[in-house]
């Protein structure tokens, strides 16, 4: 992902300048100099990029960087900061008209992924509970109107064309919908150039003749640097109530969607991130910025933690941890609370930093290979769980018979687990692991930290950071970070003291 | 796998630690209040024009010839070393063209090196120049004898595969040829009906089966059909796929693996590529290049405002050539790729 290469930089950076007191304007220089390399590898148009220097240079301005004992960390947050600022600013919310239908205009070039566009939304309105209707006002590609009339009964719902011209349908097309008592019209219409005058005029007419409650701007995901001459000139024609990204699904390259953000100021509204004519929501900024600091599947897999574990194992792993005592039993069961929150893979996915790889290999764990884990802990005597050092090679081989695995097996997990206890030790002196894998983990979770204003050094200022979290003290939904104080689900970090 | 298990069950835990912290540690600090950072209102940007590069060397020569004697009008033509201003520009210029960063930061570190002494204009058309591959950009339709050449289109969704292939077929079919269009796009609604349309207007033949179908076997109904009545060549289409699916290109080297069986032989793969396609085209060719070995690029709508820089980029890193580009609707809108007017028109302001 694109905005892993931001993390990194501003990872680097912040790791650089942890144990400085002093930032000198050289310093900084060369990190927005990195945050602008970063910006523009994402596809980030070079003036959206200026922009967004700017504003986290305004955000530095003042004392900002001499009153603080930890310069970097301030700079890290202010990139934060603005990105949450950027990505969640006034997100749109989908009001019905008091006399429907409720219409929506699809517009933008050719290739952008429109038509499949056309028919996700109708089916996200549909599982909205309402009865959308589909108009296909593209003419101008052979078989768009075929593709969107197969869209449009693989997820039920009417598709209206005929042999006009587009401006004709789309006006008759509302007219059938409102005729037909639907609620929802969305009108499909051909990909068009920006310069092409005439095409655009045409789009203005639909516009002017349908007046549509909504417009939408359907864009690419890795549109480059000509995401903003489009977005721009497609919003003088229309004016624009917000952006649909497809496609975010390939490496989920941002660049666009802060490109046509920052030149039209409307918000990307849905996304869409798959073929299926399922994988379409809504867009969640905030989500989209937790990406960016790489810490919100953290935040799922701690609020799915918090929903399946028993609290009183959790508080019990949590003293022991404390404590620094793991033991062989604690493994058993805390990999048995690990089962019970669902597969392996499925919670590889939550957690950052973990590589393709891991996940594939992660898939591919299946629950005879945890019963074989569980099989040689079963086949030990309480007296070598307790302290698996006294395990010598008789008593490996006995434990090998009785699981039915081999010694190399148990000398593997005994390998990790002392690895494993060294690691609890780390943590219960208040230090991050640093473990790859694990250590990964805690990096993204101590940068979160960092982007707060947090310490990066302990234990307590990752979960002080994770805590400050937008949305942390809420009680965990299934939804993700939500943030119930503000209004319209804008997120912005509370301000630290 | 018990490494794995571990890390997962480590990493767990560590997530339930913090959970039970923060429940511990929730009453707290829910009392404590929110104020929000106030905020900079730069969100919304004006585009501004892009420098023209030609414009750079005037006010340079001019600067320069009005004050000066012969000797240095003379230098004024070019310059040993050039301002940071204008390394910026010449920066700005190449990274708003999608060229992209790496390839961008070179050409301006070599400019900062040797100077421009033909102009900075010059410089930086000859550095893009010799950035371009020097391979053919020659369309290949040799085969064994026997055997009928197939051109594979892939690609990402929406780039214009289909719609590059009815062009090709129309120009081809115009010139003499026996086309065969195959319909191997079995996943989009009607991509099959919209190459029908292409075949119906081109007067190719079009081999397609039912949406769902395998692609595999409707290329290989093509390339027999084709053999089977004598036809010059098959022009393969497939469904567009993300480069980051393993599955989706396991089958694309499958699609082409059966095309390139007797009696067919793959003589060219064509990645299409969006011109306003950023950065993510480079990883896009990179995987299309180790799962069916591409050979070529088309460029499609180039007529808009997006430049393509990005192609420097891929030619640069890849050694893939472009070979067509599209520059307009019309069939007649297909060009044979000519780097030095790609390169002109990339500069142009």
């Amino acid at each position: 992902m694109v905005f892993d290469t931001l993390s990194e930089r501003l990872e680097k950076f912040g790791s650089s300048l942890k144990s400085r007191g002093r930032i000198s304007p050289e310093d900084l220089d060369r990190a927005l100099g990195d945050v602008r390399a970063a910006l523009l590898e994402a596809d980030v148009e070079l003036g959206v990029v200026r922009g967004f220097l700017t504003a986290v240079k305004e955000r530095l301005g003042g004392d900002v960087l001499s009153r603080s004992l930890t310069p970097g960390q301030q700079v890290i947050k202010a990139v934060h900061e603005q990105l949450i600022e950027v990505l969640g600013s006034s997100p749109l919310k989908i009001t019905y008209a008091s006399k429907p239908p409720t219409v929506i205009l699809l517009a933008g070039l050719q290739g952008a992924g429109k038509t499949t566009t056309a028919a996700k939304l109708a089916n996200w309105f549909k599982a909205q509970g309402r009865q959308p209707f589909l108009v296909a006002a593209d003419l101008q590609r052979p078989a768009a109107v075929e593709q969107l009339r197969v869209l449009g009964s693989q997820i039920g719902v009417d598709v209206f064309s005929e042999l006009a011209n587009p401006v004709e349908v789309a006006r008759r097309g509302v007219a059938e919908a409102t005729r037909l008592g639907r609620d929802v019209v969305i009108i499909d219409t051909a990909g068009r150039l920006s310069i092409d005058a005439a095409l655009m005029a045409e789009v203005g007419d639909i516009s002017a003749t349908t007046t549509p409650h909504y417009t939408f701007l359907v864009i690419d995901s890795s549109t480059g640097q000509d995401a903003v001459a489009t977005a721009k000139t497609f919003h003088d024609t229309l004016e624009l109530s917000g952006v649909i990204v497809t496609k975010l699904d390939y490496d989920s390259r941002g660049g666009a969607v802060l490109s046509a953000q920052g030149v039209i100021g409307r918000p990307v509204v849905f996304a869409s991130t798959g073929e299926k004519m399922s994988e379409f929501d809504l867009f969640h900024p905030d989500r989209m910025a937790s990406r960016i600091l790489g810490m919100g599947d953290v935040m799922s897999l701690i609020e799915e933690a918090e929903r399946n574990m028993d609290a009183d194992v959790l508080a019990d792993t949590a003293s022991r941890m404390m404590s620094g005592v793991f033991t062989l039993d604690d493994f058993m069961s805390q990999m048995n609370q690990v089962r019970k929150m669902g597969s392996m893979g499925g919670l590889m996915r939550l957690m950052p930093g973990v590589t393709k790889e891991m996940r594939q290999a992660a898939d591919n764990v299946d629950e005879k290979q945890l019963d074989q884990v569980a099989a040689i802990v079963s086949s030990m005597t309480k007296e070598e769980r307790r302290n698996p050092t006294i395990i010598n090679g008789s008593r490996r081989t006995r434990i090998a018979h009785g699981s039915g695995t081999t010694v190399p097996a148990v000398n593997q997990l005994l390998n990790q687990f002392t690895q494993m206890q060294k690691m609890m030790k780390q943590m219960a002196g208040g230090n991050m692991p640093n473990v790859p894998g694990l250590g990964k983990m805690a990096q993204l979770a101590a940068r979160g930290a960092a982007a707060r204003g947090g310490d990066l050094s302990s234990m307590e200022g990752l979960e002080a950071a994770l805590a400050r979290r937008p949305g942390a003290i809420v009680a965990p939904t299934s939804g993700g970070p939500k943030n119930k104080k503000k209004k319209g689900g804008r997120v912005t970090p509370p301000k630290n003291r | 796998m018990i490494a794995l298990v571990v890390v997962a069950t480590v990493a767990l835990l560590f997530a339930a630690f913090i959970a039970v912290r923060r429940r511990q540690t929730r009453v707290a600090r829910e009392s404590l209040p929110s104020t929000r950072a106030a905020m900079p209102s730069v969100l919304v940007h004006d585009i501004a024009a892009r420098p023209d590069l030609d414009a750079l060397d005037e006010t340079l020569g001019s600067r320069l010839s009005s004050s000066r004697s012969v000797f240095d009008r003379v230098r004024s033509l070019g310059t040993g070393t050039l301002t940071q201003e204008q390394l910026d520009t010449v920066e700005e210029v190449l990274l708003r063209s999608d060229v992209g960063l790496p390839t961008t930061t070179s050409i301006v570190e070599l400019l900062r090196r040797d100077g421009a002494p033909e102009g900075v204009a010059a410089a930086v058309r000859s550095a893009l120049r010799s950035s371009l591959t020097s391979a053919s950009r020659e369309l290949s339709t040799a085969v064994e004898a026997g055997r009928v050449p197939v051109w594979l289109f892939v690609g990402v969704n929406g780039v214009g595969k289909t719609t590059t292939i009815g062009k090709i077929a129309t120009r081809r079919v115009a010139a003499g040829s026996k086309v065969v269009l195959a319909a191997g796009d079995t996943f989009r609604a009607a991509a099959a009906e919209q190459l029908s349309l292409w075949g119906e207007r081109s007067g190719a033949d079009v081999v397609r089966a039912n949406e769902g179908a395998d692609p595999s076997s409707v290329v290989h109904d093509a390339v027999e059909r084709a053999f089977a009545r004598g036809a010059d060549l098959v022009l393969a289409d497939t469904a567009g796929r993300r480069h980051t699916s393993s599955n989706l290109l396991d089958e694309l080297s499958k699609v082409r693996r059966v095309a390139d069986r007797a009696p067919g032989q793959v003589t060219e793969t064509l990645m299409v590529l969006d011109a306003t396609t950023g950065q993510n085209a480079l990883a896009q060719a990179r995987e299309f290049l180790a799962a069916a070995q591409v050979t070529g690029i088309v460029l499609t709508k180039l007529d808009g405002t997006a430049r393509g820089g990005i192609v420097v980029a891929i030619e640069h890193g890849l050694g893939i050539p472009v070979k067509l580009i599209g520059i307009g609707e019309g069939p007649e809108d297909l060009v044979v790729f000519d780097p030095d007017s790609f390169v002109d028109a990339l500069l142009e302001a």
